[in-house]
């Protein structure tokens, strides 16, 4: 049941890092020094949720039986280290796993483009994570449970960021209109994913320490609805949905995420930064 | 009241440390000199970002990646203040943009250089912000009110970067063989640069009289120089770095330490826009704003939709009282 627990909160760490890894690339290249600056503010809270949420799942993971421990992960460089009888630390998770090895979900690695699909994938995110990590404020699990208390400030404001953005942008010219609806559109098949349990988190279900995204799933739709009738857009049309991420299937674009993110890691092993 | 009789009061309130304010009479050469030097800093902080945002994906620890993205965020907060003073005398954020744009306005030749290697963020940090804060403490005092204030919450903040900077050579110093040779060969390339960012020498700095005369400027390019130089060589020593220049040698009778021939033409190169990076920092800059155009026109066609509707409805309101 701990390598389940383990997998939940790894897929929650890699969400947060891998979207802030997006959000970040934005610094210094923003359409106005405010957002700049903003965008770059909310790139941190992903990072900051990431290292408690890795924290925590090296905790986890060190905490596995020897045999479960050297079997959980693919990647050499980890299997080294484990075999090695080494303990695992929150860097060790980012930059030393493989990409069928990272459980978030599809939509937070699609690249940032431009600004209304950097904002649509955002818009969307948020809206997810607000009222999941409403729910996992009462998770059996207390580490869980405190980090969603931590971070539920911060996604507040993500929210109402991102949201804002959406409804500027729809309500703005008619060319911001377009692009907006066309990144909502464009986005979309990666939404259901976000409220599709993984088998992991099946299996965890009895403990009471995942959310239920039946619970999530007609909350962030009402919201998603809302804003995009307030920005004067229309909620895409329904479509096949991708999904793959939560289980180790991802897009493209992971590889070549991971490639920047770990290379330090990679090329000058076993350092200190 | 006459022009002579400002120009005292001017004067005089220079002279007793009374700061300027934006509503007070100043003499129009302190007011461009004064937009010249802040517009300049706050494009410096901006174009600033882009040399070290280079390695915000790249960074080796998430802790680090966390501080890098936390400074290079705190260099646009810097350049929001600087903005925000040079306002205050008479110049929109957008026309400095354009004079940034269209190389009339510069910025910090220290920036034209690449990031090739993580240690690049901390010789930037300790070096390029340790020379920064040399320059800019004594802004905290210039005569110019908004300035100084200004200056006042950029110097914080730089201290912490420049820390953070030292903390990553010295971590790299005290590491394996390759973190050693990746320390030594970002201070070998980012030193020159460092010392030239304190401008070319008195003889040769065209602003610096009139600046000191304004106290806009405390102290001249030299001697900021050289106690940079006496603070940093010891530092370097502390933590088994080499200085990359022979003729470095302390000297008993002045008390501080002899250094070797600045290339000035170099300097000069540079500045005039032949750094290695001065084309792709420029373009980078204005992409950015270029691409940002039809979001920044979005904002301000919503904002002015709001407006009517509030109108509109308080219009509707009192059309209802009445």
């Amino acid at each position: 049941m701990n390598q389940q627990l383990l997998f939940y909160t790894l897929q929650l760490a890699d969400n947060a890092l891998i979207n802030g890894h997006r959000l970040s690339e934005w610094c210094g290249h923003g359409p106005v020094l405010e957002q700049d600056i903003a965008i770059s503010n909310i790139a941190l809270d992903h990072l900051g949720r990431a290292r408690s949420l890795y924290q925590y799942a090296a905790e986890l993971f060190n905490a596995l039986p020897p045999e479960e421990r050297s079997t959980v992960f693919n990647s050499p460089a980890l299997q080294e280290k484990v075999q090695m009888g080494a303990l695992l630390d929150e860097d060790d998770l980012a930059y030393l796993r493989d990409g069928w090895d990272f459980r978030n979900v599809l939509l937070v690695e699609q690249p940032n483009e431009d600004w209304a699909f950097t904002i649509a994938r955002s818009f969307y995110f948020d809206v997810h994570n607000f009222y999941f990590f409403e729910a996992l404020k009462s998770s059996t699990d207390k580490m869980l449970a405190s980090i969603a208390e931590k971070s539920l400030k911060e996604i507040a404001y993500h929210l109402r960021w991102s949201s804002e953005w959406v409804i500027r942008l729809g309500d703005g010219t008619d060319e911001s209109h377009q692009r907006m609806q066309n990144a909502l559109n464009e986005r979309w098949m990666f939404t259901g994913e976000l409220n599709t349990p993984a088998t992991f988190e099946l299996n965890l279900q009895e403990t009471g320490a995942p959310v239920d995204l039946g619970i999530v799933a007609p909350r962030w739709m009402q919201k998603v609805t809302e804003v995009i009738t307030e920005a004067t857009l229309k909620l895409p049309a329904s479509t096949w949905m991708q999904q793959g991420g939560k289980n180790g299937v991802h897009s493209e674009h992971l590889g070549y995420v991971l490639a920047e993110l770990q290379f330090m890691q990679r090329a000058y092993p076993d350092m200190e930064w | 009241m006459t022009e002579p009789s400002l120009q005292q009061q001017f004067d005089e309130k220079v002279a007793s440390e009374i700061a300027i304010e934006p509503r007070d009479w100043m003499p129009d050469d302190y007011r461009k000199t004064l937009i010249r030097q802040i517009s300049q800093h706050a494009h410096s902080e901006i174009v600033g970002m882009l040399p070290e945002g280079n390695w915000i994906t790249r960074a080796p620890s998430l802790r680090r990646k966390a501080v890098l993205l936390a400074k290079v965020q705190d260099e646009g907060g810097h350049g929001l203040y600087l903005y925000s003073a040079a306002e205050t005398l008479g110049i929109s954020r957008d026309e400095m943009i354009e004079q940034l744009h269209s190389g009339k306005a510069k910025y910090s030749s220290i920036f034209n250089y690449p990031t090739l290697t993580w240690a690049d963020m901390g010789a930037i940090g300790w070096l390029v912000d340790g020379a920064a804060i040399m320059n800019q403490v004594p802004l905290c005092r210039t005569s110019y009110g908004p300035y100084a204030r200004a200056m006042v919450r950029v110097c914080k903040e730089e201290s912490f970067h420049q820390r953070q900077g030292f903390e990553i050579m010295m971590t790299l110093a005290n590491g394996t063989a390759v973190q050693k040779k990746m320390a030594q060969d970002a201070l070998n390339r980012w030193w020159w640069p460092s010392i030239m960012m304190f401008g070319p020498p008195d003889a040769d700095s065209p602003h610096t009289q009139q600046s000191m005369e304004w106290r806009i400027k405390r102290f001249t390019n030299d001697e900021l120089r050289q106690k940079f130089i006496d603070v940093t060589v010891e530092q370097a020593r502390l933590i088994g770095l080499t200085v990359p220049d022979p003729d470095l040698k302390w000297n008993e009778a002045t008390g501080h330490y002899d250094y070797g021939k600045i290339d000035w033409e170099e300097f000069w190169n540079v500045v005039k826009g032949n750094g290695p990076c001065n084309k792709q920092r420029l373009e980078t800059r204005k992409k950015a704003w270029e691409n940002g155009a039809w979001v920044r026109e979005a904002a301000s066609a919503y904002a002015g939709k709001r407006r009517q509707r509030q109108q509109e409805k308080n219009a509707a309101a009192e059309a209802a009282a009445a």
